[in-house]
């Protein structure tokens, strides 16, 4: 079977961005994925985002390993490039790309096979690297394209499809991320579409790597009873944290009426995101309460949401390297050799 | 034989202990003296406390592979004592450090032992336990300097030049090698039979390893980004590579940096930045050995079948496994060739020498960004970590990097439709885009079937066209690398065929076999796939020998698969040891080979 790409008919009437673009712009091929999942909701709120900000898409560059959730990236933004590479190494191919071109937004998609088992370490090295990029964890606890066993990020007592319970610990990427140095900390969950676009329009504009672990149910292998990534469970169970508004820097700030309880964060690009705190008393800019209440909600069978933990002012990839503001790739040939009579003085130090 | 400017010395110690330096001097003094001259550094996996050794060649010829005999041994490791003073060749010269008596070890009947006590004249003469440690090795350096007739002055310039700052070290230097001297000038004879007389055979040379060589090409190449995870013998590339942008690729204005050089978690990582980086239009490289190759399989095989370029240099160790990692082999070239699942193959560029080196990394980025796949430099621990006398590296400012075809914005305009995979030109490179330069040439980069315009596709016929033209590719790759070397004897019926760091060593038992009235062929591979002149030269010569640095003849399996000339037609020669070649090998096995075969 080849790649079904979608008729190009277009109603006059949608709405159209900065660039003239309709959200139909930002759509890629058609989805291969089971009818119901969890990641097409995931790519129709990236969709949303990528339009509400006017992101151009050849500007952007889509990024992605192996499994269901990294073959999204063929589903939205056509006229991007992208890259599906090898399964739990998008982190690294995409520190590559970021290091060469700096000046490209780069969407990472990735699922918890992906992440957590076999791109385990890539994951947290990116996260140490501080490449810029967005980082969609889109998290069903379990392995889809191969039929149902258990992921990485599967809760203890969790049971499968066919009522095998998981007995090992899972692996938190959200308590992982806060505790490798993340600058920027989220959960979602694909069926709240309107927690998740502000959250994404945030991260995308985050300088640095902004992690959002989208938890997004596997309709064909874990959203029966006994699974915790199911529709139902995460209905139940959501706690959500903060309501994150974002506000492009265009546009003016206007505090809400009971605005003691906001928080104000200033990205680096002159955009805000205003935090709400939907829990009493959170901070999303202090890591250690991030990581308590994540704990926390855990303990009571809850899944905290939101965007937990957000810094602004973190060193990336090129600032740790003190890479000049051109991307390296577009620096001309004569900017980077030196040259004949510089190799004929070098040689007489080798003498 | 030995004799004046052609003889071999080597220097046993414990690593750790300071006698690097002592023993560069020493070959650097005497290259300075205009003769050439060769170092092998036989070194442990270790950082201290093992044995180690360091060989010095001296040759008026010009030889540089490794010595076949040893004139001369300085044996100052007890734990290696027995094995030491076997290597002295009949005849030959060892010098001891007689602080202690004689080790009834080091006593060997037809070889002449000198003792010189190093250690108790540093003790006598220096407070410190360090200074006491180091400076026996420059005291050693001094008894040299004596025996040898190594011109003094340089070797005292010398110290100059490297401690003209630190008042207190270039005076300790300075008194440490005239302990050695004024020892051995008053109490032994001197100079030995062998011994050295200034030439002028080194003004257009250098001294330089091959790492060091391969990192400045890939600056001269324009390469921005390096990633890399430290790995033996390959990280002395990277480091230098630093150490060239640091110098030339600083922006004088603001202090950053046109370039970016990633420590990586592993090799796996490593080659996916590299593979990143040159995707999105960077010249990308990065640096292992063996063991990083095999963790890069994957990584190798989606640049390959993604068709984009990045550049290997792999700095062959012994395997297999962890195998020796301080000692040298060819073992990787089987691994190189197919490396990854599934039908793939690779361009991979063997230099001999560092001077290669400087020339085919550049090479290397060329063919990789015009060919759009993965290039690997294969390269050893002999030629990545040892001291070559090299031609002066030279450069061309009219060198142009062959960026391949890359459809920009503008060349886009002209395009009625961009498909990523269409051979538009017959000769199986397809254009391609790089991400930001528009939409109308953006496309999805996928490891899985893709057809022609990089749709993904499980369509036999899509899927085949693909691979096809990818292997088209590759025909017309093997004429565009670097044609082997031949040098060519009147007549000869029988060839020699090498590869990479052998080249020294098969060049002089060219020679020597010559002297004994044997005429052979020689022929040097640079690269994969082999040109057309490589079948040519197995067709012509009725007796081929092949020689390698690896146990299963993987040359020989190459030329074999890829000629279609029988494998046990060629015979081979193989060394193993980890040890840099010596002539000896191939001399060996062509006489014996042509005096019992009849005629």
């Amino acid at each position: 079977m080849t790649s079904i790409t979608k008729p190009p008919v277009r109603h006059p009437g949608l709405p159209r961005n900065a660039l003239g673009l309709t959200r139909r712009d930002y759509e890629g091929s058609m989805s291969t994925l089971c009818a119901g999942c969890g990641h097409d909701s995931v790519t129709a709120a990236l969709i949303q985002a990528f339009w509400e900000l006017d992101l151009p898409p050849d500007r952007a560059a889509k990024m992605s390993g192996i499994g269901c959730s990294s073959k999204t990236t063929a589903y939205f933004m056509k006229e991007s490039h992208g890259f599906n590479s090898v399964h739990g190494r998008m982190p690294s191919v995409t520190s590559g790309a970021n290091a060469a071109n700096r000046d490209l937004t780069y969407i990472g998609i990735s699922g918890d096979g992906d992440s957590l088992s076999i791109g385990l370490g890539q994951m947290c090295h990116a996260i140490r690297r501080n490449v810029n990029m967005l980082y969609m964890l889109e998290n069903n606890g379990v392995y889809g394209l191969t039929k149902g066993q258990f992921s990485a990020s599967a809760d203890i007592g969790s049971t499968s499809k066919k009522g095998e319970a998981n007995e090992q610990a899972p692996i938190d990427p959200v308590l992982l991320a806060l505790t490798l140095g993340a600058t920027f900390v989220a959960r979602s969950f694909s069926g709240d579409k309107a927690q998740l676009v502000p959250i994404i329009k945030t991260g995308l504009t985050h300088r640095g790597f902004a992690l959002i672990d989208v938890i997004s149910p596997c309709v064909s292998f874990n959203d029966h009873d006994g699974s915790t990534k199911s529709y139902a469970y995460m209905r139940e169970h959501e706690m959500e944290a903060v309501d994150v508004d974002f506000v492009p820097l265009r546009r003016e700030i206007t505090l809400p009426e009971d605005h003691a309880a906001v928080t104000v964060v200033q990205l680096h690009d002159g955009s805000t995101v205003r935090l709400r705190a939907t829990a009493p008393g959170y901070d999303a800019t202090n890591r250690e309460a991030a990581y308590r209440h994540v704990r926390s909600c855990q303990k009571r069978g809850e899944v905290a949401t939101g965007l937990l933990f957000i810094d602004d002012a973190g060193r990336d990839l090129h600032d740790m390297n003190r890479t000049v503001g051109t991307p390296l790739a577009e620096l001309p040939f004569e900017a980077l050799c030196p040259g004949k009579a510089a190799l004929d003085a070098l040689m007489e130090r080798y003498r | 034989m030995s004799g004046t400017n052609d003889f071999a010395f080597k220097m046993a110690t414990v690593n750790g202990t300071g006698s690097a330096s002592a023993n560069s001097l020493l070959m650097q003094a005497i290259f300075r003296m205009g003769i050439p001259v060769t170092g092998k550094n036989i070194f442990p996996s270790n950082i201290q406390g093992l044995p180690t050794w360091y060989e010095i060649r001296v040759s008026k010829d010009g030889y540089t592979a490794r010595p076949p005999e040893i004139d001369l041994v300085v044996a100052l490791n007890p734990s290696t004592y027995a094995k030491d003073v076997a290597t002295v060749r009949p005849g030959g010269y060892l010098l001891y450090d007689s602080s202690w008596p004689l080790d009834p070890t080091l006593a060997r009947k037809g070889i002449t032992i000198l003792g010189v006590p190093f250690g108790q004249m540093c003790i006598q003469a220096f407070e410190r336990d360090r200074d006491r440690t180091l400076l026996r090795n420059i005291a050693y350096a001094g008894a040299l300097v004596a025996l040898l007739e190594i011109d003094r002055q340089v070797v005292e310039e010398m110290l100059n030049e490297k401690f003209g700052k630190k008042k207190a070290l270039l005076e300790a230097n300075h008194r440490a090698i005239r302990l050695g001297y004024d020892y051995a000038m008053e109490h032994l004879e001197h100079p030995l039979p062998f011994h050295l007389e200034r030439m002028d055979k080194t003004s257009d040379s250098i001294v330089m390893d091959g790492n060091t060589a391969c990192a400045l090409g890939a600056v001269y190449a324009g390469a921005t980004v390096g990633a890399w995870y430290p790995i033996t013998p390959s990280t002395s590339l990277m480091e230098a590579f630093k150490g060239f942008c640091q110098k030339y690729r600083v922006d004088a204005d603001t202090g950053l940096n046109k370039y970016c050089i990633l420590q990586a978690e592993d090799e796996l990582s490593a080659a996916g930045i590299a593979i990143g980086a040159a995707w999105m239009g960077a010249r990308a490289f990065t640096n292992t050995s063996g063991p990083g190759i095999s963790l890069m399989q994957e990584f190798i095989g989606l640049a390959y079948y993604t068709e984009i370029p990045a550049v290997f240099f792999d700095v062959q160790r012994c395997g297999p496994a962890t195998g020796m990692p301080t000692r040298t082999q060819q073992a990787d070239l089987m691994s190189l060739a197919y490396a990854s699942h599934g039908d793939t193959k690779h361009i991979v560029l063997f230099p001999a020498d560092p001077g290669e080196c400087f020339e085919m990394s550049v090479t290397a980025f060329d063919l990789a960004e015009r060919f759009q796949t993965p290039v690997f430099v294969a390269s050893d621990l002999d030629i990545g970590m040892n001291d070559w006398m090299v031609p002066r590296l030279q450069w061309d400012d009219d060198y142009r990097p062959d960026r391949g075809k890359v459809l920009d914005a503008a060349a886009l305009e002209k395009v009625k439709k961009f498909s990523r995979y269409l051979d538009v030109d017959g000769d199986g490179i397809a254009a391609r885009t790089l991400p930001g330069s528009g939409a109308k040439g953006a496309y999805f980069v996928r490891g899985s079937g893709h057809d022609k315009h990089a749709a993904y596709t499980e369509d036999s016929d899509a899927y085949q066209e693909v691979v096809d033209r990818i292997a088209r590719k590759f025909e017309y790759a093997a004429l565009a690398v670097p044609k082997a070397e031949l040098r060519l004897q009147d007549g000869s019926e029988t060839g020699v065929i090498t590869i990479g760091s052998c080249d020294a060593a098969v060049r002089e038992a060219v020679d020597r076999l010559r002297e004994q009235g044997i005429h052979v062929d020689f022929m040097r591979i640079k690269a994969f796939p082999f040109g057309p002149e490589v079948r040519d030269f197995l067709v012509r010569h009725a007796n081929t020998f092949v020689i390698e640095q690896n146990r299963d003849a993987q040359l020989r399996a190459l030329l074999a698969i890829e000629t279609g000339i029988p494998r046990d037609l060629m015979i081979p020669v193989l060394d193993y040891s980890g040890m840099p070649l010596t002539c000896t090998a191939l001399v060996a096995a062509v006489t014996k080979y042509l005096t019992e075969v009849p005629t």
